[in-house]
């Protein structure tokens, strides 16, 4: 394995390498078809570079622990805004989440929909591409337009274009309190029909979930952060907002609705089990309809615009979505069925072809993932 | 600023061109008299001038699909457009150039308040999109303060920004899909009504950059429920540095403000004289709005209230109603307008991390006596985005050229500190020759191998945000 311990190793690493690498982060989220080559571990590379809790600011090294960085903000009271998700229940993985694995998978959790994804909250990237040459984008300031933003490019490029070094993000302050509302036995159309409305309100909603199967009954799930009386408030106002939906609990301790979206934002409940996973990206109204093509047990997010779909192992969830406006991706797999079945959508043929064509820019030698990221199938 | 020769061999070509052009588009749609392309000759950076060889407003994708399909096989560079509002000069035309104007296009095309956007057309105004969902209660949000007049296709170039930045983000968080032509006329559509890419983040990389990538006809923006109610407070303080330490200590405190104003004493005179807003006479003053309930209002402005006295406060104003509310913000809204009375005055728009604040507040005093030329601050405080509106007489010779030396030292001394060239204005023309004081000759490549895949003829709006020096090749190869 190789495992440079400073960015210029790095760079000096990829500049002599004449075969492709696979690229890992702390290994923990083994998503795309398993890249040829050699492992080239960011692990070494790690550390909090920078952190200015007044400008909410932090820069990292790409291989520190996410654990690291969580409680570095937290010991001043802030967080990352996206809620990265921990993928090791989900798939079965152990090992340390970097921030570099966070970024190079675009990685967010239930509150992306109010805060954004991981690419929003990036404000400024060094790495090195296939050739060797050390580039950086962005910065540390949370306003930048100077020329392109390759920030959110290389965000959710799983290492294609190049290996990440340094990553700076804007961060939001910890809440005082946060509370769960609850709602039980709505069908997924109604659910999301609620969770709408009450992501149409002006309460500031933080997630909204909804768990079609949950012990026989479904469970709709709403969460309000924020200053305590401002939460109370807010709760009460959606309470009554939502009353025609159903009878609405609120939960207020703040380790159950905690841990309610931790496991949310884990999928944990599709954890140890077999079956494939698929996330889907949609629109929020579309959620019910695709789901219900779906031969699997479903979980929503997002409103309804994120599906969690298990299913039966080799099951081609895209083939029975048929077109629609958004994307899948195969999650959790067995390597049989990612041979079969492309991990990434495909994307219409222009874009593909621009894809294709950063690609080779950014690797010019070919060796960075390659095919990790792929849409169709290598001939056999 | 140097702009490119005109390549001969299109001037050349101009009424062939012309006709070309006429054969795709209604008569009216295609302006080559050369009184008619006087108003194309520059954008907000009104000190650099040059008609194109014809302005483009064509009335749907289609249209602008066949205009760039032509101009490309003609190798005619393609300047696009939105309203014109570019503080950098990022409409600036070159002679052999076409102007594609997006001004007719201005349709709604779909609103949706279940999934919480809107699309339309990219000639739209940034307001007339809040205009668009107001009647129910929704806003977007990105506002720079041209937003009356700038279009949805210069805020998607720029990847504008806005006062209420720090709450809200800035355009490329607030976009959610693309209509673009490709120069080859390719229609491609990225992103849409759902979240995230399912590939490369294309709609990412293509928010900002200066219409070099394609030309966007339409977009999927999102939109937000208004919030219950908002109300600023005015806070005064003797010196620069304890209002940035305010802001410091507001932010680390847990309060999200939707906006922090910052504006200094030149600032505050300006505006006084000319807006009569009843501001304090002090150092620095700063404006903090929050949202909410008027529960949540009184509970976050407790907090910023308790931190302000810490600060020894000159002047501490809460709004009693949206009276007192609308002459707080009064005097920030009509800061440019103030400045322009006096003055002939240049914006800049460098972002620093908020720690430098008094530091680089400081040395843009000492630097202004050293050059000879007033300098008045006004920003968003919050997020870093500095404003200094440097003062000068364009009818004085040599003013102009010690106005630009000026801005650039200030704006080097923003990379230094940590920050960059351009908070939301963007590069244009007018920062282009200082990329390379951010980026080094590696960085820059990077970002050329992106126009080269989506541009590979390099027709564009070629000669901006990197050093024409940088570009040469790539647009004499094209020409």
């Amino acid at each position: 394995m190789l495992q440079p311990k400073s960015e210029a190793e790095l760079a000096d690493l990829l500049a002599a390498a004449q075969h492709p690498v696979a690229i890992r982060g702390g290994g923990t989220r083994p998503i795309g078809r398993a890249a040829a080559g050699e492992v080239l571990s960011t692990v070494a590379l790690t550390g909090v570079t920078l952190y200015e809790p007044g400008a909410l600011t932090l820069v990292a090294q790409a291989g520190t622990p996410v654990a690291e960085i969580e409680a570095t903000l937290a010991a001043e009271n802030q967080r990352l805004p996206f809620e990265p998700m921990d993928h090791r229940a989900l798939l079965g993985t152990e090992g340390t989440p970097t921030i570099g694995g966070v970024v190079a998978g675009n990685v967010s959790g239930p509150r992306r929909i109010q805060a954004g994804a991981a690419r929003d909250s990036l404000i400024g990237v060094r790495f090195v591409d296939g050739a060797g040459t050390v580039i950086k984008n962005g910065g540390r300031v949370m306003k930048n337009v100077t020329g392109y933003d390759l920030v959110k490019l290389m965000a959710g490029s799983y290492g294609t274009l190049g290996v990440l070094s340094e990553v700076s993000f804007k961060l939001l302050p910890e809440v005082e309190a946060s509370a769960c509302l609850i709602l039980e036995g709505l069908d997924d159309a109604r659910a999301i029909a609620a969770l709408a409305r009450a992501l149409a309100s002006p309460y500031e909603v933080t997630g909204a979930a909804h768990i079609p199967n949950r012990g026989g009954t479904s469970r709709s799930m709403i969460r309000l952060e924020g200053f305590s009386k401002s939460v109370a408030y807010r709760a009460d106002a959606l309470r009554a907002l939502l009353a025609d939906f159903a009878a609405v609990e609120v939960i207020t301790d703040t380790a159950t609705v905690r841990q309610i979206w931790k496991d949310q934002r884990d999928v944990t409940a599709f954890a140890g089990q077999s079956g494939d996973v698929w996330r889907i990206s949609c629109k929020p109204s579309d959620g019910s309809g695709l789901a219900a093509k779906i031969k699997g047990d479903i979980i929503y997010d997002w409103g309804g615009g994120l599906i969690w779909a298990m299913v039966p192992e080799g099951y081609d969830l895209r083939a029975s979505l048929g077109a629609f406006a958004g994307h899948a991706t195969l999650i959790r797999a067995s390597e049989g069925t990612r041979a079969r079945i492309p991990t990434f959508h495909p994307e219409p043929a222009p874009l593909a072809a621009l894809s294709e064509g950063l690609r080779r820019k950014f690797d010019p030698k070919g060796i960075l993932n390659t095919g990790l990221m792929a849409t169709a199938m290598p001939a056999a | 600023m140097e702009m490119p020769k005109p390549n001969p061999a299109i001037l050349a070509k101009r009424a062939r061109i012309i006709s070309r052009l006429r054969e795709v588009l209604p008569f009216d749609a295609v302006i080559d008299d050369p009184h008619e392309t006087r108003a194309y000759e520059c954008d907000a950076l009104t000190a650099y001038r040059c008609p194109p060889l014809a302005a483009v407003l064509p009335q749907s994708t289609a249209e602008v699909s066949e205009v760039l399909r032509i101009c490309h096989e003609e190798g005619v560079p393609v300047v696009p457009r939105g309203s014109g509002t570019s503080l950098a000069g990022g409409a600036l035309p070159t002679a052999d150039s076409v102007i594609l104007g997006v001004a007719r296009l201005t349709a709604v095309l779909e609103t949706d308040y279940d999934n919480r956007f809107i699309r339309v057309q990219t000639g739209r105004t940034n307001l007339s999109v809040t205009g668009a969902v107001e009647e129910n209660d929704f806003f977007y949000a990105p506002d720079p303060s041209s937003q009356l007049a700038c279009a949805i296709a210069g805020n998607i170039g720029m990847n504008s920004g806005g006062a209420h930045c720090l709450k809200y983000g800035v355009t490329t968080n607030n976009l959610l899909g693309v209509t673009m032509v490709m120069m080859d006329g390719t229609v491609v559509e990225i992103g849409g009504a759902h979240l995230d890419a399912g590939g490369l983040d294309l709609l990412g990389v293509i928010c900002g950059s200066e219409g070099q990538l394609g030309v966007v006809t339409e977009a999927t923006l999102r939109i937000l429920r208004k919030p219950e109610g908002a109300r600023p407070v005015l806070m005064g303080f003797d010196s620069n540095e304890v209002a940035g330490e305010c802001v410091s200590a507001i932010i680390k405190a847990g309060v999200l403000p939707v906006a922090i104003e910052f504006m200094d004493r030149p600032c505050i005179e300006a505006t006084e004289a000319f807006a009569k807003a009843g501001y304090p006479m002090c150092e620095a003053l700063l404006i903090v709005e929050v949202e909410g309930s008027e529960a949540e209002i009184r509970e976050q402005l407790d907090v910023i209230l308790a931190i302000a006295k810490r600060h020894n406060p000159v002047e501490l104003r809460e709004a009693a109603d949206s009276d007192q509310a609308a002459r707080i913000w009064l005097g920030r809204k009509s800061a440019f307008g103030a400045m322009g009375q006096i003055n002939d005055y240049m914006c800049l728009d460098g972002t620093i991390p908020v720690s430098s604040l008094p530091y680089v507040l400081r040395r843009i005093g000492e630097m202004s006596k050293e050059y000879g030329l007033g300098v008045a601050n006004v920003f968003h405080a919050g997020d870093g985005n500095m404003h200094p509106l440097i003062l000068f007489d364009a009818n004085k010779p040599g003013d102009l050229e010690l106005c630009e030396a000026f801005g650039a030292d200030i704006l080097k001394l923003c990379v230094e500190v940590g920050g960059c060239l351009t908070g939301e204005h963007g590069v244009g023309i007018e920062k282009r020759d200082l990329m390379l004081t951010q980026y080094s000759p590696s960085d820059l490549e990077a970002q050329l191998w992106v126009k080269d895949v989506f541009d590979p003829k390099w027709l564009l709006n070629p000669a901006k945000v990197f050093p024409l020096s940088v570009t040469e090749t790539r647009r004499d190869q094209a020409a």
